[in-house]
């Protein structure tokens, strides 16, 4: 059982990871996040245009629950190796979403292939609905603390 | 009974809703084949429910199945819920609606 928490610890460390970005638009917290994971060298600059076009392409779908956006593209869209990154942002953007909006937490998953990530996604998704952790996410002062509040998430993956 | 997971690339939010419908059926008692596919492949998947995310809707629009919508995708409550409705309007569909009053 502990293999899946630490596959998403492991994916979100202090380098993909950033607490209070200020951004003005949700292309800018697009580019943020995924500025993270270029200096990481986890993807490639042009993913970060494939995360953008795909929201105007298809819509503002990947705004899973409120507040919350989960960025992402194809793995042929310039993804070097499995990533994830998380801002949380002092100001919340809109997407354009029909009732989840607006939004301040933004993930952005870079996937080798459809099935590489899948433990990872299970166990963030257990994260997510936990009302708790949510809250300290939300309130974490900086990106240690951030990064801390995910580090320490036990994973009551059921 | 087949059912659809959709999302826009096919893999992320597809696979976590599948994995809930997945636990939702069971949890019934209820079989059906669950596939996560991408909005580029549904067409061509036969399917009798699809499960998407809102915002989708513009894209489902001429879907044969019936198709449910949910808000929350982290929200296990919301899939199950909608999940299980459509499956038992799918198994026991309104006969004389006239008679029905519901």
């Amino acid at each position: 059982m502990n293999d899946q928490p630490i596959e998403l610890r492991a994916l979100l460390t202090a380098q993909t990871v950033k607490a209070n970005a200020a951004v003005s638009s949700w292309e800018e917290s697009a580019e943020v996040v995924g500025q993270l994971m270029v200096e990481a060298g986890t993807i490639e600059p042009r993913y970060i245009e494939a995360m953008k076009r795909t929201v105007r392409e298809l819509g503002p779908y990947m705004v899973i629950a409120p507040g919350i956006a989960l960025l992402h593209a194809r793995p042929e869209d310039g993804v070097k190796e499995l990533s994830l990154g998380l801002i949380t942002l002092t100001t919340p953007v809109e997407f354009g979403h029909s009732t989840n909006d607006p939004v301040d937490l933004v993930f952005a998953l870079a996937a080798v292939n459809k099935d590489a990530h899948v433990s990872a996604l299970q166990v963030l998704a257990g994260m997510l609905m936990d009302e708790a952790i949510l809250a300290q996410m939300r309130s974490a002062s900086d990106t240690a603390s951030l990064v801390s509040v995910i580090q320490t998430y036990g994973g009551n993956a059921s | 009974m087949r059912i659809l997971t959709i999302c826009g690339m096919g893999m992320g939010t597809s696979m976590m809703l599948r994995l809930f419908v997945e636990e939702a059926l069971k949890a019934e008692g209820i079989k059906a084949s669950v596939t996560a596919v991408d909005l580029g492949s549904y067409k061509g998947t036969p399917a009798d429910i699809i499960v998407a995310p809102t915002d989708m809707e513009s894209h489902l629009k001429n879907a044969t199945a019936r198709v449910v919508y949910i808000k929350n995708l982290i929200d296990k409550k919301e899939v199950k819920e909608k999940v299980i409705a459509a499956v038992q309007d799918f198994q026991n569909p309104p006969a004389a609606a006239e008679d029905d009053p519901q």
